[in-house]
């Protein structure tokens, strides 16, 4: 039996959703726009998902927008914001460490004639938030945007710290790696996640805007829908998002206090059994269920494979392991060792037993790959 | 005394802080070594590798090719 360690890129779909998936696409499976009665179910049902999801993150059902996923709904947040706020200015102020698809944004905001500013981070991998604010409150800055933690290093970043000192400033904070896990912080603007990491299933992100903070649409309209965004929204996914959100709601201190002993328990034998490695991300300051840990001479494609084949499953932010042979610019910009790496991300189905498995496991894997490389005596 | 250098082109990470760890030994204690290293992780890597190693990366400039070219200082 596998044991899946890669929740923060996507946690098994809880019960909850799947059951919930299963009930709305017998009743909910037509357009909520139109006004038959199978129309109208379905918005009923959109709508009680849209309120469940406002009352999880603390705002009004008005203010919450679904997407297609979480990349898109950040996307949309970042683009969408700087679209509405150009009488600010043409500027973009994001942490070296967002979500790739937030640096995207920022990369196509710029090539369409704005400016972006990328403010680093430290070993531990969280912004200096003077830093930050003097950067977003410079003139011509039409937005901010701070991840409320690291997805792949786990650190919490001082968004509420920032947020009082922002004046007016937009704030995006993409809440994707804490959302169902701790409180969030308060003080965004605009809000995006992605349903994927609460247990819910694919093909749902989350886009909220507060009342009164400009945000404009950057697609081109889509004609009878008073959405944000365009295209026909996927009731069924939606509610079994929203469903998930409240199981992860309503265990979130007891799993928060569980999952976060278990990555202290990872954090420390890690360091105590694998020689040269070191343990990435904030120890204290952090989210429950994430831990990264870079292996001196080895490389993360042959570690991910080990462990595949011992039948654990955890993603890597090593050059290897990506698409484009470029390192993660999450480990880059901490200077942290970007080789030899290995994400290990908890959920709600995480078993202590998996854990230990797991940590027996590992020390043997990193021996053999370093054995394989002829790193062994270094 | 010169410094010795090491070329890693085409070599991934983590072959090129391998080829540094196998060749520091030989750098008297003070000296120093080049290593020219092409993988996208070299810099970052070769970086975190004399911060836990304990030596010193001097200066990083470009190869007459236009490699990264990685000058380290062993200490201790």
């Amino acid at each position: 039996v596998a044991t899946y360690l890669d929740s923060a890129t996507a946690a098994p779909v809880r019960p909850e959703a799947i059951a919930a998936l299963t009930a709305a696409s017998e009743d909910g499976w037509a357009d909520p726009k139109r006004l038959y009665t199978a129309g109208r179910r379905a918005r009923l049902l959109l709508e009680a998902a849209r309120e469940s999801v406002a009352e999880a993150i603390g705002a009004r059902p008005d203010e919450v927008s679904f997407a297609p996923s979480g990349v898109q709904a950040l996307h949309a947040a970042v683009l969408g914001t700087v679209r509405a706020n150009q009488r600010r200015g043409a500027g973009l102020v994001h942490s070296a460490v967002e979500h790739s698809a937030v640096l995207q944004a920022a990369r196509a905001h710029a090539a369409g004639g704005g400016h972006t500013t990328s403010i680093r981070v430290d070993r531990l991998g969280r912004v200096d938030p003077e830093a930050f604010v003097a950067a977003a409150r410079a003139p011509d800055v039409a937005a901010a945007a701070l991840q409320a933690a690291n997805h792949e290093v786990g650190t919490l970043q001082p968004v509420a710290a920032v947020a009082d000192q922002l004046g007016d400033v937009p704030l995006i904070v993409d809440v994707t790696a804490v959302l169902g896990h701790v409180d969030l912080p308060g003080g965004w603007s605009v809000l995006a996640a992605d349903a994927r990491a609460w247990g819910g299933p694919a093909g749902v992100g989350v886009l909220a805007v507060r009342t009164g903070v400009r945000w404009q649409s950057p697609y081109p309209a889509d004609d009878g829908s008073s959405e944000r965004l365009p295209g026909p929204l996927a009731v069924p996914p939606i509610v079994a998002a929203a469903a998930a959100l409240r199981a992860a709601k309503d265990t979130e201190p007891f799993e928060a206090a569980r999952l976060s002993a278990l990555v202290e328990r990872i954090r420390s034998v890690v360091a105590a059994t694998v020689p040269d490695v070191e343990v990435v991300g904030d120890p204290a300051v952090r989210v429950p269920h994430i831990v990264t840990f870079s292996c001196l001479y080895a490389d993360g494609e042959a570690l991910l494979s080990g462990l595949d084949r011992r039948g654990f499953a955890v993603s890597s932010g090593s050059s290897c392991t990506s698409s484009t042979l470029t390192p993660s610019h999450v480990l880059v910009a901490m200077g942290a060792l970007t080789s030899g790496n290995v994400r290990v991300s908890l959920s709600h189905a995480t078993s202590e037993a998996e854990v230990d498995e797991f940590l027996a496991v590992l020390p043997g894997v990193v021996a053999d790959v370093r054995a394989e490389l002829g790193a062994a005596g270094l | 005394v010169t410094t010795p250098v090491l070329d890693c082109r085409g070599r991934r990470c983590p072959q090129p802080i391998l080829e540094l760890a196998r060749h520091i030994g030989a750098v008297e204690v003070g000296g120093t070594i080049t290593i020219e290293a092409d993988d996208p992780a070299a810099g970052p890597d070769i970086a975190a590798w004399c911060r836990m190693r304990g030596h010193e990366l001097v200066e990083q400039t470009l190869a007459e090719d236009g490699t990264p070219s990685f000058l380290v200082r062993r200490r201790g």
